[in-house]
């Protein structure tokens, strides 16, 4: 966070109304050069159409979007989108083009060297089917055809909108390894995700959206911290002593089940120290102890309102 | 520059790959080629060349099929690659609005400058052969020829115009039929009705004249059929007003290529995708 570069991303009070509907209230937040930034949120939630507001496809009803320092809507971003890299929601290609035409089309409209588009097709793993009709590829080959454009030119701005939808797991995890090949280059990505399990160790921070609100912005710890969900602790105690264990332990916490050998119980994550150096000292009857934060999934069902009241 | 190739080579492409070229110049070469036929038959005392009677009834023809044409290769340009989302991307690119429009406009008017002159040249080039070819024919043909591609031109524009406007592809079909309807058919119906109907009361013949001047297939047939003799002769035309003239006619086509090419660029400048 240097205050000497500006962020290649800024959203200042961005809001954007549908006619009447309200699809983002309020958005601000900045992005700095090499980040990998997830955006998550339920479909609906905003996501796309923040992505449109930074492509310049749509204009934003208040607030201001810069990107690289400009409006991406205006007449002089036309030329600064060279650098720049988008896979849509759900790609579409002219279907009766076959993947290498598509790629060579739009390398010329880059003005990037044709020779390049073969090793990208086979960066991508679709070097069997280069000569095929793109009406004829699967889900996850026009997935990966739209990946291969967006990295047309080795951008330095990569936008990619639930990139990872229709690949199967083994494609995903190589779709995650090429990210982190184009963040070495120094890039900076912007994608979108529905789960917050999926991006971990991609991305370095996680902006989540809840109905046109960002909710959350941060790194997977900071939003753990924020979350303020409790941290399940169980303590495994010699046959018989669990009741008197449960009693000792005391304050601070929420016993959640005993039983003969065992002690579930839950704690705010600020008094987790405390409680287990409370546990800690309780000395020979202690077996064990396993110490579970909130997983992501509960930090994510947290943030969007799944099951409980923001 | 480079870009405006790239888009109109795509379109030429699709062109060639989806046969729409090869059908295109296989119904005007027909077209010209029996009209030409049926030219070379005695033209009884009207002194006219073979060619100048086919450029006279090609020109009546075209004036109903190179609008269908044109209206047909255009309608679905913009709304169609909205529906699929190819527009979009295409958007994220290095390419200004005004470029997509221009390069999808160049490329589309060389697809059909290349059916009509391969179409209707066959058939020219066919009475040629037969020796009913003269000076005058010959440049008439080859007017007809530069008229045609330019009023094909106006209903790609027109036809762009609908197609930046409306939500949806059908509505862009149904648009294109009524524009083809309204403009080529019943314009001319509507203005013969008044004339009979008004008897000359109201309507002087200026305004007859200013209104035919208006729409973009009276000044094409108009066009065609006046500013040769050896054609207006064999349309019964001759010595009758031009209207406009040959230069201003062509002008006013032109007017009707470049309004709702602009109209479109800036209706799509302002669309959200």
């Amino acid at each position: 966070m240097s205050a000497m570069t500006p962020p290649v991303i800024a959203l200042r009070a961005v809001s954007k109304r549908y006619g009447a509907k309200e699809v983002l209230h309020g958005v601000d937040f900045g992005i700095e050069a090499g980040e990998c930034v997830a955006l998550i949120g339920h479909n609906g939630a905003g996501k796309t159409t923040l992505l449109k507001l930074l492509l310049g496809l749509t204009r934003p009803s208040g607030g201001s979007v810069r990107v690289e320092g400009q409006d991406p809507v205006s007449a002089r971003s036309a030329a600064a989108r060279r650098g720049i890299g988008y896979l849509p929601e759900s790609v579409a290609f002219h279907d009766a083009m076959t993947g290498l035409e598509v790629l060579r089309f739009y390398a010329r409209l880059k003005g990037e060297p044709l020779g390049a588009c073969g090793g990208l097709l086979e960066r991508v793993g679709l070097n069997e089917a280069v000569a095929r009709r793109v009406g004829t590829y699967s889900k996850g080959m026009r997935q990966r055809l739209g990946l291969a454009q967006a990295l047309l030119g080795e951008p330095r701005l990569l936008f990619l909108d639930e990139p990872t939808t229709g690949l199967d797991p083994s494609l995903r995890r190589r779709f995650y390894e090429l990210i982190q090949e184009i963040r070495g280059r120094g890039a900076t990505v912007l994608l979108s995700s529905h789960a917050l399990s999926e991006i971990e160790g991609s991305a370095n921070r996680t902006a989540i959206m809840r109905e046109g609100r960002l909710v959350a912005f941060g790194t997977l710890a900071e939003l753990r911290l924020a979350a303020k969900l409790p941290v399940r602790i169980r303590v495994a105690v010699r046959p018989g002593m669990a009741a008197s264990i449960a009693q000792d332990i005391g304050a601070k916490v929420n016993l959640l089940k005993v039983n003969d050998t065992m002690v579930d119980l839950t704690c705010g994550a600020g008094d987790k120290m405390d409680v287990v150096r409370r546990i800690a000292a309780l000395g020979g009857p202690v077996t064990d102890v396993d110490i579970a934060p909130p997983n992501l999934d509960e930090v994510y069902a947290h943030f969007v309102g799944e099951g409980r009241p923001l | 520059m480079k870009v405006l190739w790239c888009l109109a080579g795509k379109e030429i492409r699709d062109g060639m790959r989806n046969r729409w070229i090869a059908a295109a110049i296989a119904i005007l070469a027909a077209l010209a080629i029996s009209l030409s036929l049926l030219g070379s038959a005695p033209v009884g005392e009207v002194k006219a060349s073979t060619l100048s009677v086919t450029v006279a009834s090609l020109s009546s023809l075209s004036v109903y099929l190179i609008p269908l044409i044109a209206l047909m290769l255009s309608y679905d340009a913009l709304v169609g690659e909205f529906e699929r989302g190819t527009m979009q991307l295409l958007l994220t690119y290095p390419v200004a609005r005004w470029q997509v429009i221009l390069g999808k406009f160049l490329g589309h008017v060389a697809i059909l400058v290349l059916a009509i002159a391969v179409g209707y040249g066959a058939a020219g080039l066919a009475v040629a052969l037969g020796g009913g070819a003269d000076p005058q024919g010959a440049r008439a043909f080859l007017f007809l020829i530069g008229s045609s591609a330019l009023l094909g031109a106006v209903f790609i524009a027109l036809g762009y115009l609908l197609s930046a406007v409306v939500r949806e592809r059908a509505t862009a079909a149904g648009l294109a039929v009524a524009l083809w309807l309204g403009l080529v058919v019943l314009y001319d119906l509507a203005l013969l009705g008044v004339l009979i109907a008004d008897r000359g009361q109201m309507v002087s013949q200026a305004m007859a004249s200013a209104l035919m001047a208006v729409n973009p297939t009276d000044l094409y047939r108009v066009f065609n059929l006046t500013s040769f003799d050896g054609v207006a002769a064999a349309a019964g035309m001759l010595g009758a007003e031009g209207g406009l003239g040959p230069l201003l006619s062509l002008a006013v086509l032109g007017g009707w290529v470049i309004v709702p090419l602009g109209a479109t660029m800036a209706v799509f400048q302002r669309r959200e995708l």
